[in-house]
């Protein structure tokens, strides 16, 4: 029996522990805010903060989660107004949406490690997750807005 | 607004605000009640003067007229009003991330004079007889229903206006609608829209003619580009739901073995190991593998289980030996040799005009080149997923689809299930690019659960199925050859375009390209040179050959602006002015004249190639990236225009190479002139987007194959653009338009064709090397 707390409520799972958490999330538990992109660590679609830190949920087992915090896209804020969350929605940087919790997840990390990130921190925190629509450029300004720096470039507007 | 409609929209309203398809999935009857419902509403006028018509009349039709079950503009159909006044838009186009849901429900919106606050928008499910055609893809949707979005508010809000002047005992004329409400001036009354929704869906809905639309000076959120998306909180609080987030009582999960090679076959399965897998309920040998697929499955074994964990550790054990069939040796490497073989030889005449072989004799020079463009894959980040449940002789699907239509009607067909026996229900897509315009995995979802005595089975590709399975973009080889003048212009122009064409997963393969794949920026280059000779050689197909955003476009755009560019650079001028040159004067060319009977099916009068409109977008990204200025060494200025989708589009790529041969994109302009605007702010993110995904077509991305397997299994190898490589600065420049009377251009697509030869006309600038060959990685170094 593995216990573990998701997004504050204590959890205790049975199954083989080696199935990966996102699919714990996703199939068990019904949190389908974590994607699957590419079950290899390589997309980041499914971001989730495990012990406080980000992490790819499709290749870390649940029985690495024993004793720890995982805190996804539905425990992120309780009103869902987390300040990236916020920025994200000013700026409108959805396309398709599928990525975007991920990306989410991944970008309220690094505020918290880096509260007022230049663009190369960005782009090194940010580059594990892959936005296949291209919002890469709003994403930047997002992370900055929600830094409470001025958003970099939007866009020439006519 | 009428009675059944304001049911549905209630029984929804309990769900998360933009997502009320799901609210009772698992407890309403597989087809609810919405038969009685479906008839119960007439058929729009349009429809009932569709019947009776011959093909060919059919045929003769353009635009939305033109498309299957064309298009519908009753307001009963895709307009909802509750008591509390709350709206809600039935959108029936597939919303991918191009805002579609968004832009759909402001049109209706403004129309309907409709607060946005109180709007909301719920998903048609796949029924074209009901609402019109629903393939979203073409970048049709806006193109083709913006005016008859516009009818169905504008009619709502006549409607409503009549049932408030009734109520009063007033001249409707008397009555006008406001923001949510109904007013009359002279007595000062009003009442709110959800006060007369229910006497409102009771009048018979006004004839056509008796609807005024409004004056596009008082649009309200038609292209101000201030609306946000409708689906943003759903998106980023994890509440958006898609195709593989459908969740249904007593739901398993199934994963697919399918042949590693197109048109394999099972020889022999153990699946021993896989039984023995905890959670793993059943294996299921799907039929499939035949040539051409069309949208059918692929075949392979089923296995279905308690979880996806363990569907996918229940595949891992299985043991299969197959029969590769047709196409074991299918190798990438040794067919672009046969491409090029075949570009070196005539091949069909696809438009011939004046004398190619006498100009090209006389010639003061000649230049020749041949491009590449390999395979690609339209990898959403949402791979293709589905749920099914087939049961009681009837099957309701859930689905990322682009074409739900086309599901349901694959679900009949395979299924042997009569059309009212079939639901498919549409999720929002992750990303779709041409890939969820094939429903395969929605056909396979309903045979799994078919084997489970109709349990629903939620069935996950992975991204290893998708890239081992996919529909690929085609892979060409591009070879143009010019006579030039004493001045190093064109006076012939000889292009052979090779490549397998997407008819081929319809039809024993036609290995020439189809009129709708030569009139993407082939036979319809407005290039104005007086002696044109395009030709198209035989080309076969060994996979599946699917549409991916912007389709042939992307390699003949690359070969033709590239060249267009070698052009200038061997006459010594600049090449945006020199293309300006080639392109010649403003002028509106009849694509029939030149031999594009396809026009992307629109009327060639109302849509003639306008070559202002497409000089103007080269010169507002030259303006844009500052042609002209001078580089620091391994740094340089390229530029690409194009045409496609009826719009026009145009690149300034900045790049700068490094020793190795890295390209890095410093920053791109991109303009676009699609005609009247709906929704300015999506418009600018599908520019957006669309130069990222060129840039990881142009220098990354690629699918080969070796013993007909494809080579590529996840995104180490299969390279797409990350965040780390997009541009600092992504300009976009939308060319205004003049008023709503104008035809609207496509936009989701558009934006792609012109990145890759802009890009590679940069490496040239920066690098004096040409890169004929995509992707173009470290083809070219600055050393």
């Amino acid at each position: 029996m593995i216990k573990l707390t998701v997004n504050g409520a204590p959890r205790s799972f049975d199954g083989d522990p080696d199935m990966p958490l996102l699919w714990y999330l996703r199939d068990e538990l019904g949190l389908v805010g974590s994607k699957f992109g590419c079950g290899a660590a390589l997309c980041g679609a499914c971001t989730i903060h495990l012990g406080g830190t980000a992490a790819r949920s499709c290749v870390t087992p649940v029985s690495a989660a024993e004793g720890q915090e995982v805190v996804t896209i539905e425990g992120l804020s309780p009103d869902g107004n987390h300040p990236v969350q916020a920025a994200w929605r000013d700026l409108n940087v959805a396309q398709c949406g599928y990525c975007q919790c991920g990306q989410i997840m991944q970008a309220a990390a690094l505020l918290k490690d880096t509260p007022k990130p230049s663009d190369q921190q960005i782009d090194e925190a940010m580059s594990g997750n892959i936005c296949r629509c291209g919002t890469y450029p709003r994403i930047r300004a997002a992370i900055h807005q929600a830094a409470g720096q001025a958003p970099a470039n939007k866009g020439e507007r006519l | 607004m009428i009675h059944e409609l304001k049911m549905m929209a209630e029984r929804e309203s309990g769900a998360a605000a933009s997502t009320p398809i799901l609210a009772n999935a698992s407890r309403r009857g597989v087809l609810g009640g919405l038969g009685a419902l479906v008839l119960a509403l007439s058929l729009s006028d349009r429809a009932r003067a569709d019947e009776g018509q011959t093909e060919e009349q059919k045929a003769k039709k353009f635009g939305a007229d033109g498309m299957p079950h064309g298009w519908r503009d009753d307001p009963k159909i895709f307009v909802a009003i509750a008591k509390d006044g709350t709206v809600t838009v039935t959108n029936h186009r597939s919303d991918m991330g191009q805002g579609v849901r968004t832009s759909v429900a402001l049109v209706v919106a403004d129309e309907l004079e409709a607060d946005w606050a109180k709007v909301k928008v719920t998903q048609a499910y796949g029924d074209e007889e009901r609402f019109g055609n629903q393939d979203t893809y073409g970048s049709r949707s806006l193109r083709h229903f913006f005016p008859h979005f516009r009818h169905v508010g504008a009619a709502a809000r006549l409607m409503l206006v009549q049932a408030a002047a009734k109520q009063w005992g007033v001249p409707a004329s008397e009555v006008r609608a406001e923001n949510h409400q109904l007013v009359h001036a002279k007595s000062g009354k009003t009442l709110g829209y959800g006060d007369v929704a229910e006497a409102a869906a009771e009048l018979p809905v006004p004839a056509r003619e008796s609807v005024k639309l409004k004056d596009p000076k008082a649009f309200r959120y038609i292209g101000t580009g201030k609306i946000g998306l409708i689906d943003n909180h759903d998106i980023t609080t994890g509440k958006a739901v898609y195709g593989a987030d459908i969740k249904l009582d007593g739901m398993l999960y199934a994963v697919i073995a399918r042949p590693p090679v197109y048109g394999g076959k099972i020889k022999s399965v153990d699946d021993s190991e896989t039984l023995k897998v905890a959670g793993v309920v059943k294996t299921v040998r799907i039929e499939g593998g035949e040539i051409p697929s069309e949208f059918m499955p692929l075949g392979g074994v089923a296995v279905i289980a308690k979880n996806t964990w363990a569907a996918m550790k229940g595949r891992d054990a299985l043991k299969i030996t197959w029969d590769d069939g047709p196409n074991a040796s299918y190798d990438t490497d040794a067919f672009r040799k046969e491409l090029e073989a075949a570009a070196r030889q005539p091949g069909k005449v696809v438009r011939n005009q004046g004398d190619v072989d006498g100009a090209m004799a006389k010639a003061k020079a000649r230049h020749e080149a041949e491009y590449f463009v390999p395979h690609l894959a339209q990898a959403p980040m949402e791979p293709p997923a589905a749920v099914a449940r087939v049961k009681d002789g009837q099957c309701e699907a859930w689905a990322c689809t682009q074409g739900p239509q086309a599901a349901h009607d694959r679900l009949m067909k395979r299924l042997n299930l009569p059309a009212d026996k079939v639901r498919v229900n549409v999720t929002l897509l992750g990303g779709g690019f041409g890939r969820k315009s094939k429903p395969d995995y929605v056909v396979e979802a309903a045979l799994c659960s078919q084997a489970v005595d109709g349990a629903p089975v939620k069935l996950t590709w992975t991204r290893e199925d998708d890239l081992h399975h996919g529909y690929y973009h085609t892979i060409s080889v591009e070879r143009i050859e010019a006579g030039l003048d004493e001045k190093g212009m064109p006076v012939a122009w000889l292009h052979r375009s090779v490549a397998p064409t997407i008819g081929s997963i319809f039809a024993p393969d036609p290995k020439h390209e189809l009129p709708f794949e030569l009139g993407m920026g082939l036979v319809n280059n407005p290039l104005n040179i007086k002696n044109i000779r395009l030709e198209n050689p035989a080309a076969p197909a060994h996979v599946r050959i699917g549409w991916f955003r912007s389709v042939s476009n992307i390699p003949h755009a690359f070969a033709i602006q590239s060249f267009v560019a070698e052009l200038a650079h061997k006459a010594g001028r600049d090449p945006k002015e020199y293309l300006l040159e080639l392109i010649g004067p403003a002028r509106k060319i009849d694509p029939v004249e030149i031999g594009d009977v396809w026009n992307y099916g629109e009327d060639p009068k109302r849509y003639p190639i306008e070559t202002g409109r497409l000089r103007r977008v080269i010169e507002a990204v030259a303006d844009g990236a500052k042609w002209g200025r001078k580089m620091e060494k391994g740094r340089g200025l390229g530029i690409a225009g194009h045409y496609s989708f009826v719009t026009y589009t145009a690149a300034a790529a900045e790049v700068e190479v490094d020793a190795k041969g890295e390209v890095k994109v410093n920053a791109i302009d991109i303009a676009v002139d699609c005609g009247p605007q709906v929704n300015p702010e999506r418009i600018r993110s599908q520019m957006e987007g669309a130069v990222i995904m060129g840039m990881g077509l142009a220098l990354t991305s690629e699918i080969t194959f070796k013993e007909g397997r494809a080579q590529q299994n996840n995104f180490d190898g299969y390279e797409i653009v990350r965040i780390d490589a997009a541009p600092k600065e992504v300009r976009v420049h939308i060319i205004p338009s003049s008023g709503y009377d104008g035809p609207l251009g496509g936009v989701g697509e558009p934006g792609v064709p012109p990145i890759a030869p802009a890009i590679a006309n940069a490496v040239f600038a920066a690098t004096g090397r040409r890169v004929r060959q995509l992707p173009i990685r470290a083809q070219a170094t600055s050393a």
